[in-house]
């Protein structure tokens, strides 16, 4: 009898500036049974409508959708931040939102995603920082090393702006530095690894 | 206990301090927006432990007073989200012009840039003049903001295009004179708004309303005081009233949800049923 509870529970990942072009990449190679949640915070205008987790969704056969106040985490299931709100997590597992200011001129803010996911997550996480053009995530990401959770980062040399990315590897303690395509790559074996 | 658990108790007692001492109830309050306003509050007075805060805001009025700031204060702007003005500019107006008299509460004002909003898109469509808006919030400091209606000249441009994608019928300009770096609302949009100290969660119904707008509010309580708040909400509109939410709340799960009929699901407008 094999108690297969898993390694890592969830996986949060940051976007800016070429997040549009990456993403669909990256997450079309994840694949179809993958069994972890996966929230996205993407720099986005804030009069965005919910296009960008539609446009996802045609990338990828996990279901995609928005993260809605007060929602149940679901596993096997891609969660994108609204625009113009920052997404925190609850210890119950659920999703809250706040327009509380922005933080490094963005909401939603990836470190505020971040900070809140790893108070509850720990040492369960694996964060991914992917190209934009300014520093949001870095001192998440050094955040939820700190408890004990996984870093990778987007290879700067591969980013379409390496200001993101390379900001996170400055501050903190990197656990994996990827090609776009070992990044899903990665995730998928990641999300198998057993306790 | 571990850190996690120990930190919701400090949490925990803090709060109730606060709501002992005070009368500010933070305590079913989304716990995660909550932690995020209180350690930030911290970063900023390098306090370490949360604990550490108790004998602070007790004793200490004026840390008290920040930290309250902190903890309640929301960034809103004119015409947020402007498809919703646009859609109760098409959609909600005509049937509030049938209304000899018509009471609008705006609950959870903040400081005030969508109560002035709402006065201008009344006064475009010729229903102020027969119109009460009921401004409240329970934060006094954001209330006087509200009141005195002067807003920072650099959001202006934002505004203005808000307003337009609102469906304005003129231009924004119209409503405010500038000096230095502020905006002055006009007195004109004031007259008919009260401004008035109301707290969703410790007061009660004071009128029958016509229209509320509560937008924004909700994200920041847990399931146990939305609910309690939507009854309130409830109760205070007339049969075929409207309430309107943040585009992210929603009447969904909520025990009123069936006495309630979608009018705008984007917009998240609803109309209480007769």
């Amino acid at each position: 009898m094999s108690f297969n509870k898993k390694k890592y529970e969830i996986v949060v990942i940051g976007v800016s500036a070429g997040g549009m072009q990456i993403l669909p990449e990256i997450l079309s190679g994840i694949k179809d049974n993958f069994p972890l949640p996966v929230i996205i915070v993407n720099h986005i205008a804030p009069s965005s409508d919910n296009y960008f987790a539609m446009l996802l969704q045609e990338k990828c056969k996990l279901k995609v959708k928005e993260a809605d106040e007060k929602e149940l985490i679901e596993n096997s299931v891609i969660y994108t931040s609204p625009p113009n709100y920052h997404l925190l997590i609850e210890s119950d597992k659920t999703f809250c939102l706040s327009v509380d200011q922005r933080i490094n001129y963005a909401r939603p803010s990836i470190d505020v995603l971040f900070y809140s996911a790893s108070d509850v997550y720990k040492s369960r996480i694996i964060s991914v920082v992917l190209t934009g053009a300014n520093s949001d995530g870095a001192k998440g990401a050094r955040y939820i090393k700190k408890n004990g959770g996984l870093v990778i980062v987007q290879d700067p040399a591969t980013a379409y702006i390496e200001v993101m990315p390379q900001s996170v590897i400055d501050i903190c303690e990197v656990d994996f530095i990827l090609n776009p395509n070992q990044i899903a790559e990665k995730l998928n074996k990641l999300a198998e690894i057993n306790i | 206990m571990s850190d996690s658990k120990l930190e919701e108790l400090e949490i925990r007692l803090l709060l109730e301090a606060v709501f002992e001492k005070y009368g500010y109830d933070f305590r079913d309050y989304a716990m995660a927006s909550v932690r995020r306003r209180i350690l930030s509050f911290m970063e900023i007075h390098k306090i370490e432990k949360i604990s550490e805060l108790i004998p602070l805001v007790l004793h200490n009025k004026k840390t008290f007073n920040l930290f309250i700031k902190r903890l309640s204060i929301t960034v809103t702007e004119m015409f947020r989200d402007p498809f919703v003005y646009k859609f109760i500019r098409e959609n909600v107006i005509d049937i509030l012009r049938t209304y000899p008299f018509i009471k609008v509460w705006h609950a959870g004002c903040a400081s005030g840039e969508e109560v002035y909003s709402l006065a201008i898109l009344l006064k475009e469509e010729g229903l102020l003049e027969r119109t009460q808006i009921y401004a409240t919030d329970f934060n006094n400091i954001a209330l006087n903001k509200a009141k005195e209606g002067i807003f920072d000249i650099k959001n202006i441009k934002k505004y203005s295009v808000n307003y337009r994608d609102a469906g304005g019928k003129d231009s924004l300009s119209s409503y405010y004179h500038s000096k230095y770096d502020s905006v002055m609302m006009n007195n004109e949009l004031k007259k008919n708004i009260t401004f008035a100290n109301h707290n969703l969660i410790t007061d009660t119904v004071f009128g029958e309303m016509h229209l509320i707008f509560c937008r924004n509010v909700m994200i920041y309580f847990n399931k146990e005081l939305q609910g309690k708040v939507f009854d309130l909400f409830d109760k205070s509109l007339i049969p075929r009233g409207f309430l309107c939410l943040g585009s992210k709340e929603s009447l969904k799960f909520s025990t009123i949800e069936e006495k309630y009929n979608t009018l705008g699901l984007k917009e998240r407008v609803y109309q209480k049923l007769s």
